[in-house]
């Protein structure tokens, strides 16, 4: 219960942090994708399940508030976050280089399919431009918002599996 | 043995990969029919209208705050010898506003005795301030603080500073979602004020940076059109309300089929400085109707 808690809460907090605060500090109008750290991080964390869960409501939030349909960035959050889940089994806590790898290789893949699903399929071609300009301009930027959110994301992760595991004691 | 079935005092779980399965399926269906219909766009709006629009609002206002006393800061010294110049030209301003009102008056004797109605000062309209920007880095659009509640409706046109800024593409309770023009999704049907002469505006990624916008499908046979001419709304699109200024042109070239032509508009409206927006809440086909 707890832990569905402080996940909504990260979820709200990055969605609002990233249309508000991080719209007015952009760099050559690129703004990260904190909703690509959380699923990812909470991905490979946590294993498959609630990586896809956590991805799935992401996307449904920016659906609801930017999508011109329901699903579409659900349906991408929610496979990103499955595919996360796969790596939990070689994820330590202590090891920061797969996290930051899988993290940025999911927001490149992301930004693909964005690219390729809402452009390239309209006649926009210029690949190279929207890769340079906008796909990995956003990569960059959102490695460097993890280097400050995914240690704070590790922490309560840690905090909540103890609090956890405590309660299971109690129980037993 | 397949693992969903129920074993004995475990708590009942379904394995990661059917529950992709199912969301998977479920998204496929909530994509179809939200493509085309907003059958589950109330619902959902009203709850992002609940749990995510008070937070921006207050977010918002305190972000305005904080680039509100920087801007003061930094621009008082140019205040200071703008004054100067301002009171100058208030001066002169005055004067030629007697003449213009003098001119109105005969205008408007003259309009009434043609039975034509002043337009564009008729239109209703509502101020919405800007609460979130888009979260993403391929479309533009952004939330303002008035909905339903407020009379506002889908495909409502938006202004600013006198030029066009987007359209209503969503509505929730205390909230909606505008579409700015410069966003790569928008087109717009528009025409030259001089020559009426109709083009399609649409947005382009590329070039937002520079606040620019493309336009194209302009059939200009007498080559009339030129550099700086006035963009307005047309009176052919079913959604934008006419003569709503959006830009002036900046450059204009013949397109390789040697009919038609394109080129940049330059918007009257500063995209990147937006705070307070008006929503006109007349319809075309209401208007049109009246």
């Amino acid at each position: 219960m707890l832990r569905k808690f402080v996940v909504a809460i990260f979820i709200l907090g990055c969605f609002i942090l990233q249309c508000s605060v991080f719209g007015s500090i952009s760099f050559a109008g690129i703004i990260p994708n904190l909703m690509i750290v959380l699923t990812s991080s909470f991905g490979f964390m946590r294993g498959e399940k609630e990586g896809l869960l956590i991805g799935f409501f992401c996307g449904l939030l920016n659906d609801a508030c930017f999508g011109s349909f329901l699903g579409f960035y659900a349906l991408l959050l929610m496979y990103i976050g499955f595919l996360n889940g796969k790596f939990s089994r070689i994820f330590y806590p202590e090891d920061i280089k797969l996290p930051m790898a899988l993290i940025i290789t999911s927001d490149l893949s992301y930004g693909f399919i964005c690219y390729i699903l809402m452009f390239m399929l309209r006649g926009r071609l210029q690949f190279a431009y929207y890769f340079s300009h906008v796909i990995l301009p956003e990569a960059l930027y959102t490695t460097v918002v993890t280097l400050f959110l995914y240690p704070l994301i590790l922490k309560v992760n840690e905090k909540l599996e103890a609090h956890e595991k405590r309660r299971e004691q109690k129980f037993v | 043995m397949s693992p969903v079935i129920k074993k004995k005092g475990e708590k009942f779980t379904i394995p990661g990969k059917y529950l992709l399965l199912i969301l998977t399926i479920l998204c496929t269906f909530l994509m179809l029919v939200t493509f085309g219909t907003d059958l589950f766009n109330r619902p959902l709006n009203a709850v992002v209208g609940r749990v995510v629009i008070p937070f921006q609002q207050g977010i918002g206002r305190m972000g305005e705050w904080f680039s509100n006393r920087t801007d003061e800061l930094a621009q008082i010294r140019d205040l200071l010898a703008e004054n100067e110049r301002l009171k100058a030209e208030n001066a002169a301003l005055t004067e030629e506003n007697t003449l213009l009102q003098q001119d109105k008056y005969e205008l408007n004797q003259l309009r009434e005795l043609v039975g034509l109605d002043e337009q564009y000062g008729s239109y209703h309209k509502v101020g919405a301030r800007i609460i979130s920007r888009d979260a993403g880095n391929w479309y533009s659009s952004f939330l303002i603080d008035k909905g339903s509640d407020d009379g506002i409706e889908k495909d409502l046109n938006v202004i600013a500073d006198g030029g066009l800024v987007g359209l209503i593409t969503a509505v929730g309770p205390n909230w909606s979602r505008v579409t700015a023009i410069i966003s790569d999704n928008s087109n717009v049907s528009a025409m030259t004020l001089a020559t009426e002469d109709n083009m399609i505006v649409s947005g382009n990624l590329k070039l937002m940076a520079d606040n620019c916008i493309t336009f194209g499908q302009l059939v200009d046979s007498r080559d009339s059109v030129a550099v700086g001419d006035k963009i307005v709304t047309s009176n052919i699109s079913d959604k934008y309300l006419p003569n709503i200024l959006i830009g002036y042109i900046s450059s204009i070239e013949t397109d390789a089929n040697n009919l038609t032509k394109s080129g940049l508009i330059t918007p009257t409206v500063d995209f990147e400085h937006l705070s307070v927006v008006l929503v006109i809440t007349d319809r075309k086909q209401s208007f049109d109707g009246e």
